[in-house]
């Protein structure tokens, strides 16, 4: 599929950059025809996998890298790519299941919150490898304004 | 993040105003631990109206203190959420065990 428009950033895996993170992928969204609630869930959706990647891929080691990429795709989807070269995820599907957290501080509805406000989400996770989260989201289908309507029947 | 505290009798009032995120959910955990201990109250009145984001690192941290304070027998309700961060804390269950009030002075008189 045809890149439009791509964007990645590298950053060290310090709790600052998650605000960073989230504003850099919530303006670049903001250049497709995403509703305001849309971009905000894309903001929370880059906080919980970049949070994810500092404190659980590196166990808050400030000197590693997390990337982020954001690509528009000419059929006008969003793809968010999130990546760490952390310890890994040894098992998936029991990270994503709602509430399951191993900080009692934190809610863990990271995932719930990726899976509720993406389109699709993929987790690929090895063991002192690293962990790459891939989500894709569309704009949803635009409706023509009423006024639009009315001027055409004039 | 931005942390403005009142007391009023046995209710500690806290108004947060920025982003409630992993940058800065210890501060608020610590800042809210502390100010109910140096005044030994007993109920939180959150006032959330300045939060513009929340994430699970944020809704942790108000979880948090519900559970503690709720152990010590006091009350926590939350006042003032701006709609796009009431939907997260609906999201995550929050609103099913809080209470939600339109201003302090309601949550006030709950107590």
């Amino acid at each position: 599929m045809k890149i439009r428009n791509q964007v990645k950033l590298s950053f060290m895996s310090v709790p600052e950059n998650v605000p960073l993170a989230r504003s850099a992928a919530g303006a670049f969204a903001a250049q497709m025809e995403f509703t305001l609630e849309d971009l905000e869930e894309i903001k929370i959706v880059v906080s919980e996998a970049v949070s994810n990647s500092i404190i659980h891929g590196y166990d808050n080691d400030p000197n590693r890298i997390v990337t982020l990429l954001c690509t528009i795709y000419e059929d006008a989807v969003l793809e968010l790519v999130i990546e760490d070269e952390g310890k890994g995820i040894p098992d998936v599907p029991k990270a994503m299941e709602t509430a399951f957290s191993t900080d009692p501080e934190r809610m863990g509805l990271g995932f719930t919150f990726m899976q509720s406000f993406m389109e699709t989400l993929k987790v690929e996770s090895a063991v002192d490898k690293g962990t790459r989260v891939i989500m894709t989201k569309k704009p949803p289908r635009r409706v023509a304004a009423s006024s639009e309507l009315i001027s055409e029947e004039n | 993040m931005k942390i403005e505290s009142a007391v009023d009798r046995k209710t500690l009032i806290i108004r947060v105003a920025g982003e409630l995120d992993m940058l800065v959910a210890d501060e608020f955990r610590r800042k809210i631990d502390t100010l109910m201990e140096r005044n030994c109250t007993k109920n939180l009145v959150l006032n959330l109206k300045g939060v513009n984001f929340i994430d699970s690192s944020g809704l942790g941290a108000i979880l948090g203190r519900y559970k503690n304070i709720t152990m010590g027998g006091g009350k926590v309700v939350l006042v003032g959420a701006p709609p796009q961060v009431r939907r997260i804390l609906e999201l995550s269950g929050i609103l099913r065990i809080t209470s939600e009030f339109e201003t302090e002075n309601d949550a006030l008189e709950a107590m």
